[in-house]
Parts: structure tokens; sequence; C-alpha cells
């Protein structure tokens, strides 16, 4: 309380911090976004399971990579945070970059796959699995993007100097919470949609 | 008002005074930032009080509630007499689309968000809502959807005046106004059966849902967060537990018409498969998407509308509300049953019999905590000291005529019943007991009970007995005769009908009673305009109230309370004016450093207006009207920066110190 004291918004009933709390449900009502999605999805793969078959066209061994190196973003992300609460600069900075380094590898996988997949003549428009699947990866891969930018933007502002260690590290875990969410995200996607398509007969 | 006699601090300066003693000061960007401004315009374009924020969202909201009427009378006097030839079947599609999609999304949420954004903060003692900006941009965000949405009546207009005409570049601008019904099932709206009102209507929804789903989190975390010490969750005014309900209601209900409605702009922009039968898309997936997000969105409008008679039936009894915490809790589990009810629109698509069988019995089942909530208004009343003031009457009225929609809507939840009566005047009849004689009234109720505390000043005569009696009667009128029309089997949305099968009397009354109802609606207006110019100051509480929000002025400071109020029991007001000496209100001390106010901002109102170029050239580019991409793109660059400037800026805010009387 003594750090805000002068603000009449502060007397919290609560301990999660307004911008937290708001972040939380930010991520519920995504939740229910991305839910729709990939139901979408997998309800079309139900209905119609001979249209098409991914698993000529997934390669298991580049979207296990990109997993990998979101699931590593994550970790590096938690160390960002961890750093920004002791009052590390430095080091937040040196793991944010990693973050966002190793979050343009994986749009950069995404890009390749999109790429990949076009060429052979999967598109938006070919079949209902093609209009599903680029729109809920596209989607995915726009929240990466957004916090790719998100985090340069918080990296160039820990430059100004304006950054103090309190309402920053909040700032900071807002953050946080969305990548791990976009990362939690990823591994639903790749379990129930490039995963399953690896068992044989079910 | 003999009741004002208390020892609440009520500040005695001239708040008048203050901004001339305050200087406006530089955000972080060195710019100069709109507070204390002596423009009254630039004071409410960039205004974060959410009492102002909660004015202009009633007033929108009220605008549109006349169009939406408007609509609705062209519809029935063309539906007057059989055979009519007063409008196209073209232009009556597009009148129900947009009466239905104006009415839902334009005046009663807006209206409902008003209220939330006025009394929220006052009810839990907070100084404002959680979030300041978020809340502008949300409002001017709303503005911005209802303009997208109804871009094409201007066109329409346009061309009916000769000024415009789809030719050359805007060959593609046919079809200006949506014409799909407010819940706009595929296919009817693919590109090959609707044209460019269409991609207004998506475009203008989203920005909606944009606009509502960050007011929700708002009030949530505000409702969580900024309660005054000792307002326990269990000591919430009942409207502020709806308002809860229903803003998670939100968060949870909307992403599912934003993907469908993303998928519906796939599906015209860029040809995708997912409504588009002859790709292997599936209609069905619409309905389902439509009335995952359709069905809570009945509860979204309704339980602000019970949460407003849960506080006006107690006032006016004299009573504490019969089993606040059965009637909170009947709240939470319809808001939450809300999610499971939504196929019981799609009884007659062939669900097969074990969902259909399901979804009726949830159906069924919704209707117990609803009848908890009437039966705990109803105990409200009895025994009490009932006084019937003009927001007591249409209160009662609610209870009745909401009462009459919830019969049919069990006649509905039978899955055998429901087969009849699809798609049938039945329907119409059913949902307009809900919406104008439930949700309505208690607006109406909501209006007359804190307009006092909004404005400041009292009601004038009597006019709202006349609003009531018309309004009452205009609705009976217009509404009842629809279950019999239903019955008969005239199905909704035709244009016209043809003599002889017994439709023509019923069709003519309904008409009539449209009208009477119009003008009981202007009446009301005509009332409130009358209490805004002459009506006598009301003083704190003027209807000798329970609750916390008329413990300060009417009209409340722009600081709301000149000190943070410490709560000690439920109904803190009567408590504190009635209650023994242990549950008097009590104001903490500030130590002189005064009441933190948040500086004025630009930047939400910048940040919204980027949306109406992206919606319009979003929507525009579908039609192949050149350039639209870029508008679209212009658009969301201004959205970008607007939120960027937004960022850095910082929140600013000054210190007010009211002294204390």
């Amino acid at each position: 309380m003594s750090n805000t004291a002068d603000h009449a918004d502060s007397h919290s009933s609560l301990v999660v911090d307004n911008k937290k709390l708001l972040m939380w449900l930010f991520l519920g009502s995504d939740c229910m976004f991305f839910g729709t999605l990939i139901s979408t999805h997998l309800i079309y793969r139900k209905l119609y399971p001979d249209s098409f078959e991914p698993t000529t066209l997934f390669s298991l061994e580049l979207t296990s990579f990109s997993t990998f190196i979101l699931l590593m973003s994550s970790f590096l992300m938690a160390l960002a945070v961890s750093a920004m609460h002791k009052g590390q600069l430095k080091s937040f900075r040196r793991n944010t970059l990693g973050v966002i380094f190793f979050g343009l590898i994986f749009l950069g996988c995404q890009v390749y796959e999109f790429a990949h997949f076009v060429h052979e003549d999967l598109t938006l428009q070919t079949n209902t699995f093609g209009s599903t699947f680029y729109m809920m990866t596209g989607t995915h891969g726009v929240h990466v993007a957004i916090g790719i930018f998100w985090l340069i933007c918080m990296y160039f502002y820990s430059h100004t100097g304006k950054m103090d260690a309190h309402e920053s590290a909040v700032d900071v875990e807002v953050a946080g919470l969305y990548w791990h969410f976009v990362d939690i995200v990823w591994i639903v996607i790749f379990t129930a949609v490039y995963l399953v398509e690896f068992i044989p007969e079910i | 008002m003999s009741h004002t006699e208390t020892e609440i601090p009520t500040p005695k300066t001239n708040p008048t005074q203050e901004p001339e003693v305050l200087k406006a000061e530089r955000s972080n960007l060195g710019m100069l930032r709109p507070d204390h401004n002596k423009s009254v315009i630039i004071d409410w374009l960039t205004t974060v009080d959410h009492k102002k924020i909660g004015i202009m969202y009633g007033a929108i909201a009220l605008f549109f509630l006349l169009v939406g009427g408007l609509e609705a009378l062209i519809i029935r006097t063309q539906l007057a007499v059989p055979e009519n030839d007063l409008i196209s079947a073209q232009r009556y599609n597009q009148l129900f689309t947009m009466h239905g999609t104006t009415m839902i999304f334009l005046a009663v949420m807006p209206l409902n968000a008003a209220f939330f954004n006025f009394l929220v903060p006052l009810q839990i003692g907070a100084r404002d809502v959680a979030f300041p900006r978020i809340n502008s941009l949300s409002l001017w965000t709303f503005v911005a959807g209802a303009i997208v949405i109804n871009f094409g009546w201007l066109l329409q207009a346009l061309e009916v005046m000769g000024l415009f005409e789809a030719k050359g570049a805007t060959a593609g601008m046919t079809d200006l106004v949506p014409a799909g019904g407010w819940f706009g099932y595929a296919p009817l709206t693919s590109t090959d059966f609707s044209g460019a009102g269409t991609d207004f209507w998506i475009m203008g929804l989203q920005i909606l849902g944009i606009a509502s789903l960050s007011a929700s989190m708002n009030f949530i975390v505000t409702i969580i967060n900024m309660r005054a010490p000792g307002m326990k969750m269990m000591r919430l005014p009942v409207f502020t537990w709806m308002t809860l309900v229903t803003s998670l209601l939100i968060v949870f209900a909307f992403p599912a018409i934003t993907v469908a409605l993303g998928q519906l702009m796939f599906d015209r922009v860029w040809n995708t498969n997912f409504f588009n039968v002859a790709g292997g898309g599936q209609p069905i997936l619409w309905q389902h998407l439509f009335w995952i997000f359709g069905h809570p969105e009945v509860y979204i409008l309704v339980l602000p509308a019970m949460g407003m008679i849960s506080e006006v039936l107690p006032t006016f009894s004299k009573k504490p509300l019969f089993g606040y915490s059965i009637v909170v809790f009947s709240g939470a589990v319809i808001g939450f049953l809300g999610f499971a009810v939504w196929s019981h629109h799609m009884f007659t698509t062939g669900l097969g019999k074990v969902a259909t069988a399901a979804f009726s019995l949830l159906t069924m089942a919704i209707a117990v905590p609803t009848g908890v909530k009437i039966f705990n208004w109803v105990g409200t009343l009895w025994g009490g000291r009932v006084r019937f003031s003009a927001p007591m009457i249409f209160a009662l009225g609610f209870v009745w005529m909401f009462m009459m929609g919830g019969f049919s809507g069990i006649m509905h939840a039978a899955a055998p019943a429901d087969a009849q009566q699809q798609d049938s005047y039945f329907v119409i009849a059913h949902f307009h007991y809900v919406i104008m004689g439930g949700i309505f009234l208690a607006l109406v109720s909501g209006i007359y009970y804190w307009m006092p505390k909004v404005f400041g000043k009292m009601w004038v005569g009597n006019l709202s007995t006349w609003v009531a009696v018309l309004v009452v009667v205009g609705l009976n009128v217009t509404f009842f005769p629809m279950h019999f029309l239903g019955l008969l089997g005239m199905p909704r949305r035709t244009h016209t009908y043809l003599e002889g099968f017994g439709w023509e009397t019923y069709n003519m009354v309904c008409t009539i009673g449209a009208y009477v109802l119009a003008v009981g609606i202007l009446l009301l207006l005509v009332d409130m305009v009358r209490c805004i110019r002459k009506g006598t100051p009301a003083g704190n509480d003027p209807w000798n109230a329970r609750t916390l929000e008329w413990s300060t002025t009417s009209p409340p400071q722009a600081y709301n309370f000149a000190k943070t109020p410490v709560i000690p029991a439920r109904d803190a007001l009567w408590e504190h004016k009635y209650g023994p000496e242990n549950r008097r209100i009590t104001y903490e001390e500030d130590h002189g450093h005064g009441v933190h106010m948040p500086s004025q901002s630009w930047m939400p109102l910048i940040a919204s207006i980027g949306f109406i170029p992206l919606g319009l050239g979003m929507s525009m580019m579908q039609a192949g009207v050149p350039f639209m991409g870029y508008v679209a793109i212009f658009g969301l660059v201004v959205v970008c920066v607007g939120l960027a400037l937004w960022a850095l800026e910082g929140p600013g805010g000054y210190h007010l110190h009211p002294e204390e009387g």
C-alpha cells in the first residue's frame, strides 16, 4: 500500500492487481475464442474424415521443433518476469530479447509451413480443412506477433529509464501471462490438430 | 424527503471553483492534457468520468431506441392491412433486421451500460471504474460500431435522393442495408444472397463486440477490486451483482460470435468454406455459434433489468429484499445455465432426440431460478409499506409482464410445442413480452428511480402515470394478439399476407397498439426533458432509499465520495439511517492528500475513431470498391497510434481536496 497510497483507486479488496485481473479476464475470453476456432476445425475434420489427409502434408519434425522453441520462449519469459521483480534490468533485457528471438523463430516456421502447404495446394479455399486450419493457426500466429510487438516495445521502453521496479514488474508480468497463454494454446493446437492425425486407426 | 437529516459528509465547497484553481498538466509525451478544459465539448469528448460516460451511453441509447422504434412502426404500418404495398419486401427485410439489431445492440445493451457506468462505482463506494480510459474507449468504440452498422441507411438515403448509385467503381455496393435478420443465418448472408449491407453488419457487430468486451472486463475488475472497505461481496447491492454476472456472460459469450462473424467475413471476402455449402460448409455451424452467443445475450439483456427491480421493490416496499442471497445466487445460476440452452433456438433443425430432450429439460430448468426471483420479489412486497411512486409502478409492471413472457417461454421449452410455434408470430409475442414487457419496463423504472440522482432534479407532475398506462396498454395491445396470430399460423418475417386467414383483425389491433406504445415512449421522453429543465432539487435521497449511491450528492461530484466510506452492513444507507449505532457508515481519514482523480485523455477517442475507417474500409473492400483496403489499413493505423500514445502518455492524475461539511 505504501507505494500507491496516494492513489484513491488502490483500496483493493483482493490481492490481484487490477491490470493482472484484466489480463486474466481477457485470457478467459480468449479461451472461448480459441475454443470456438479449434472446435470448428475438429468438427469439420470429423465430418469429412476422408476429404483430406493431413499426415502427408504435416511435418511432425518441423512442428515439434517450433513447439519446443515456443515452450523455451515461455521459460525465458518466466526468467524475464522474475528478473524484473528483482529489479535486474539487464537480465530482464537479455531474457526479453531471447523471448523475442524465439518467438520470431516460431513465426518463421509458421510462415515456412504455410508457404509449403500453399505450394502443395492447400489454400483457404481448397476445402473446409484449409479454411479452418489456416484461420485457427493464423489467428494464433497473429497472437504471437502481437506478443512479440508488445515485448519489443517493452524492451525499448526499458531503455528510457522510466521503468520503475514496482509498476513495471506488474506490466511485465501481464505481458508474461499473455505470452504463456499463447504458448498453452499452441500446445493444445499441436496436440489436437497435429499429433492426433498421426495416431494410426483410432 | 424527511429522512435526509443524516451525518453524511457532503462537500460544501462550490465545485465550479475547483477547475480554476487546477491547471492542466503535461503528459509523459509533453502534450497538454485535456483536464480542466473550459470547452464543454472537449470536456465531454475526453472525459474519463464514469458518470458523464454513463449519461452519454444513455443519451445515445435513447436515440437508437427511437430509431429502432421508428423501424418497428414502419413494419407495423406495412402489416396493418393485407396485401399492403407501403414498402417493398426488400425494405421490409432491411427494417426487421435493423430493428432487431438496433434494439438489442444499440438500445438495450447501451442503456444497461449507462446504468452500469453511472451506478456501479457509486454503489460500491469507489471513486471511478478500475480503468477510466478503457471506459472512455468502450463508449466511443460503441459509437463507431453504431455508425458502421447504420452506414448502409445513409447510403440508402443518398441513393433514394439520387446522390449515390451503384455503378462503376461502386458497382458492388448493392443491397446496402443488412437484411438477413438479426441472427443473420447462413447461407442467407453469403455473397450469393446478400450485398454490402451484410458487410456493414459484420464489421459493425465486431466493433460493438470490442466495446462490450472492454467495458465488461473493466466492470468485473471494478466490482472485484474497487469496493470500499467493508463492502463484502454479499453486501453488494443486487444491481451491482447482476452487473458482475452480466459482464461475465459478455466476456465468455462474445468470443463465439466474434469467431462466427470472422468466419463469415472470410467466406465473403476470401471465398473460404465455413458456411459455403458447395465447399462442404455447414450452415448449421453458424446457428450453433450464433446461439452459443445469442442465448447468453438474452440474459445479458435481462439480468441488469432484474437487478434494477431488486433495487426498486425493496425501496418502495420499505423492506429489505426478501432472500437477498438466493436472489443473487439465482442470478448467477441463470447466467451459468444460460450457456447450456442455446439449442432450444434450433429444435426444428433435427438435432436428434437426445440433444433435443437435454436442451428442452435444461431450458425448463432455467425457469426455476427465474421463478425463485419472481417469488422473492413478491415476498419483498408482502407485508411491505408499498408506495406507488413512478419507479414502483413500472417495477410492478415488469414483474407481471415479464412473467407473461416467461410463461410462453416455458411453452417453447417443450420441443413438440416449439415445433408448431417455430418462426411464427407466437415467438415474436414471446420475446417482445420479455424485452418490452420485461426489460424495457425495468429500464423505465430505473430511469424514474435514478434520474433524480443523475441530474439532481426531481420529477414534476404525474406524467409518469400516463406513460405507464400508455406503455403497458400499448405493449399488451401490440403483442398479446400476436400469440393468436402465431397459433393461427402467421409466419414471422413476411412483408405481407393474403386476406382470408383470419389474421386481418389481429394485425390491425397490433398496429394500433404499436402507435399507442409509441405515444407512451414519446411521453416518457417529454417527462425526462421536463424533469431536467423544470425539476426541483432532488436532495441526496429523495426516495428514502437503501443503497450507497443515495448517500452522496445529487448529482454526485466528480470524485463521488469526499472520503472513502466504510461499509458495515448490507443496505448500507438504510442501516445508516435507521439501524443500530454500530451499523453507521463511517469515513476513512484521507490524511490531507485528497481524492486522486484520473486525467482526461484524447487517446481513447482517437483510437475509437480509427474503427470507423477500419470497419467501413473492410466492408466496402468486399464489394470491390477501389482503395478500400488502404482505408481499412489507415483505420488500423489510427487505432494503433491511439493505443500507443495512450500507453506512452501515462495515466497522469491530480488531487482534489473537497472540504467537509
